[in-house]
């Protein structure tokens, strides 16, 4: 018995030390060396100031940007240090109600509007951090953006188009559009 | 669900199914030691078995085997226990995380050791880098080796004859961890890192908002109350929020393992969800893929091992069976949305979005990649989520639950799922065998009462882990304070919590306050009890067949490689499934679909 407490501690310290130390610092180092940004967080940095992740999203509430997927991190949307969803029932009261203010917030905010409002931008993302929107979604804000703004309609959907990414290498996942992205050029253009 | 969407579906079974038997010929290479790469890397590891006093070459019983592989868990167990309570004091903390709570230490200790995975803390605001690593990604190693080692050893059972002796535990794992593991987790987290997912030693980073917001946050005194106006309306101020924070750390690593792993414990609390664990398409093809890689390729091993590959591929093909169709109605489920919406509402699916219902899933990934998803990591005893089940329709919510109440036998976890299933077949040969009044026999070993008593244990064992612990904790006002949503989908949420941790899975219907210590207790306890009472009675099983004489197949042999025995299997499992748990799934899912597409 005492050979094979032996065995189990020396066996457990053994391969600690080899999954737990070694394998995550040569995972690193090989990352770093074909692709530091993205093991960074993919920073995206303005006058040297990090305005954002690529990856994450960030809340946006003013019409002259487009919006993300409403979040349900706590206590603020889109808080980086507690990712998760609403987790509300398909069935809850409670989860109808949000889903009628959000139509309704986006439907005051661009009163003409009469097109559907797609299902992505007002129901809470998985992560709460979710970076980006359905095409259909961002088409949904366009005019409001525009005037807003008081740009051309059509160069608005010109960097939109330049900013939606179709499923990758043709097949994987599902059209998307980076909201931060969207909006930072909005801001460089305009 | 578009065309494409079925497409991908559909790809993805397609290369999973291309990988079998590459991967499979060499994981037989692996145990077998005739494999090339335990020739390349033999003398690195007989260091290791010199290093830790092991002599390679004695062969345990049956009971030495179990005896090794509980000690070693169970030190296992202590040291995550040690290392989350001690982490305050330990390098690599940058965020200078405090010390974890004791219950919730004890829980997510047992979590990970027995490759459940089950999490009832957020990381990104409860672990250090060093007890990510060193705890929490050594545990999503070993635990799947150690599943490994054990389906090994009783596919050994089959193979030996007249034999005391199973095989060394301490080789088996060894190998498990440095020619199958290691090198696929080192491969994934390089491709992983590539999409964008972080392996970061730096402190968290900070964002400054391009549209800072306001929020009305309540005004509280000193001891933390809520204050009120005249009125009796709570006072709140406004808040404003002008920076984010950007959470890091060596992410890309444990991801790799714990999607390889079919362990499923998330990095950041939003698991794959995250956008730094699972940042494209691309990356969460990779990942799913790796949900279901080795438990299928371990069919091909087991075939190889017995030598008749027709053998592994009848019992992935009862695998698939039951996975495709299940996996379709998911889809199908997820893809149509929510009644309770809206007219104004756009639900359908368009070039232009995924559409279906969209709560609690990711815009890259749309309603058929988190269907896929939630397939994947419940048929497979993975348990990590790229959407928020708590959140599916409330069909495609009870099939994720109905597959860990199966048994975590399709597919299920690495090693465990396979030596589940194997036991099933011996259930199904056994059932066969009363029908026509013969002895039992599977893969030329006769089946009798020992192993039929302890096959019964190995089935029996979770449904009633997961039943009596759903009794208890709808009994305690603990368990019932516990659950978000109101009416059948509390319940769900509540058999969902049991169901995961009776089977090893680690998912959740996630609006479960679990974190409390009368969860993590009783969670804890379950893990235990069903991780490892289901692991000794098949290394007992492993120890008897061993010990018998092969009989040669005779004209009242059951084939078991024919699509009739493959029916015969899918049909036993379904069976014993269906009559454990249709009556507390009719309380929860099924009594919520009715009034879901009723309304």
């Amino acid at each position: 018995m005492s050979k094979i407490l032996t065995q189990s501690v020396l066996m457990l310290l053994m391969l600690s030390l080899l999954a737990g130390i070694a394998y995550p610092f040569v995972v690193t180092a090989l990352a770093h060396l074909c692709c530091g940004r993205a093991a960074e967080g993919s920073l995206i940095r303005q006058g040297g100031r990090v305005v954002g992740s690529a990856l994450l999203g960030q809340p946006f509430d003013d019409p002259k940007y487009f919006w993300g997927r409403p979040s349900a991190t706590t206590p603020q949307p889109y808080n980086g240090l507690a990712s998760g969803g609403s987790n509300l029932g398909p069935a809850n009261p409670a989860q109808f109600d949000a889903v009628k203010s959000r139509v309704a917030a986006l439907q005051q905010a661009d009163s003409g509007n009469a097109l559907p409002v797609p299902v992505d931008l007002v129901t809470a993302s998985a992560s709460g951090l979710d970076p980006q929107i359905s095409p259909a979604a961002a088409q949904y804000q366009l005019q409001r953006v525009a005037r807003a703004r008081g740009m051309d309609p059509e160069r608005v959907r010109e960097l939109l188009a330049a900013h939606t990414d179709p499923r990758q290498w043709g097949i994987f996942g599902e059209p998307r559009v980076n909201v931060l992205a969207l909006n930072l050029a909005l801001d460089d253009t305009h | 669900m578009s065309a494409m969407d079925w497409l991908q579906l559909a790809l993805h079974l397609l290369v999973l199914l291309l990988s079998v038997k590459p991967l499979g010929h060499y994981m037989a290479g692996v145990f077998d030691g005739s494999g090339a790469v335990t020739r390349w890397f033999g003398p690195a590891e007989r260091a290791l078995y010199r290093l830790c006093r092991i002599d390679a070459a004695t062969s345990m019983d049956w009971r030495q085997y179990a005896v090794a592989m509980l000690l070693f868990n169970t030190l296992g167990a202590l040291a995550v226990y040690a290392l989350q309570r001690l982490q305050a004091h330990l390098p690599w903390n940058p965020q200078q995380m405090s010390a974890v709570s004791p219950d919730s230490s004890f829980n997510t200790a047992v979590s990970f050791v027995t490759n459940t995975d089950w999490q009832g803390y957020g990381g990104e605001s409860t672990m250090s880098y060093l007890t990510q690593m060193l705890a929490l990604a050594v545990q999503n190693f070993l635990s799947a080796a150690t599943g490994i080692a054990v389906l090994i050893a009783l596919i050994r059972g089959f193979v030996l004859r007249q034999a005391q002796q199973i095989g060394n535990f301490w080789v088996d794992l060894a190998r498990a961890t440095l020619y199958v593991l290691l090198p696929l987790s080192v491969l994934l987290a390089l491709a992983l890192v590539g999409q964008g997912v972080v392996q970061s030693f730096k402190p968290y980073a900070s964002a400054a908002l391009v549209d800072p917001i306001t929020l009305e946050e309540p005004v509280t005194d000193a001891a933390g109350n809520a204050l009120e106006d005249a009125q009796g309306k709570a006072l709140s101020k406004p808040v404003r929020i002008d920076s984010q924070t950007i959470a890091l750390g060596p992410a890309a690593s444990q991801i790799a393992i714990k999607q390889l792993g079919t362990n499923g414990g998330g990095f950041f609390n939003a698991n794959s969800a995250h956008p730094f664990e699972n940042p494209t398409p691309l990356s969460n093809f990779l990942e799913c893929l790796a949900i279901l890689l080795i438990p299928a390729a371990l069919c091909d091993t087991f075939g190889r091992m017995v030598g008749d590959t027709r053998q592994g591929w009848a019992v992935l093909a009862a695998m698939l069976v039951l996975f495709a169709p299940l996996l379709g109605l998911t889809a199908w489920a997820e893809g149509r949305g929510n009644p309770g919406y809206p007219a104004a509402v756009a639900q359908a699916p368009s070039p232009l979005q995924s559409g279906g219902n969209m709560e609690g899933k990711e815009t890259r990934f749309g309603a058929a990649d988190s269907a896929l998803w939630a397939a994947a990591t419940t048929a497979a005893s993975n348990g990590s989520v790229n959407a928020m089940h708590d959140s599916f329709t409330p069909l495609g919510g009870l099939i994720p639950m109905w597959l860990m109440q199966l048994g975590e036998v399709i597919f299920g976890g690495v090693g465990s799922g396979l030596y589940g299933m194997l036991v099933f077949a011996i259930v199904a040969v056994f059932i066969a065998g009363l029908m026509v009044g013969r002895t039992p026999e599977y893969l030329g070993k006769k089946l009798e009462s020992f192993e039929m008593k302890m096959a019964s244990l190995v089935i029996l064992v979770p449904p009633f882990c997961a039943l009596v612990g759903t009794a208890i904790a709808v009994s305690a006002a603990a368990g019932r304070a516990g659950t978000a949503n109101p009416g059948a989908h509390g319940f769900s949420e509540i058999l969902y919590a049991l169901s995961s941790a009776a089977n090893n899975n680690g998912s959740a219907f996630a609006g479960l306050s679990a974190n409390t210590p009368f969860y993590n207790t009783l969670l804890g306890i379950i893990m235990w009890l069903s991780r490892f009472w289901v692991m000794i009675p098949v290394l007992a099983i492993a120890g008897s067949l061993a010990a018998k004489k092969r009989v040669p197949a005779g004209a009242g042999t059951l084939p078991t490689h024919t699509p009739l025995f493959v029916l015969l299997l899918a049909a036993t499992v379904v069976i014993v499934g269906a009559l454990a748990f249709f009556p507390a799934l009719a309380l929860g899912p099924i009594v919520e679909e009715l009034q879901f597409r009723t309304r």
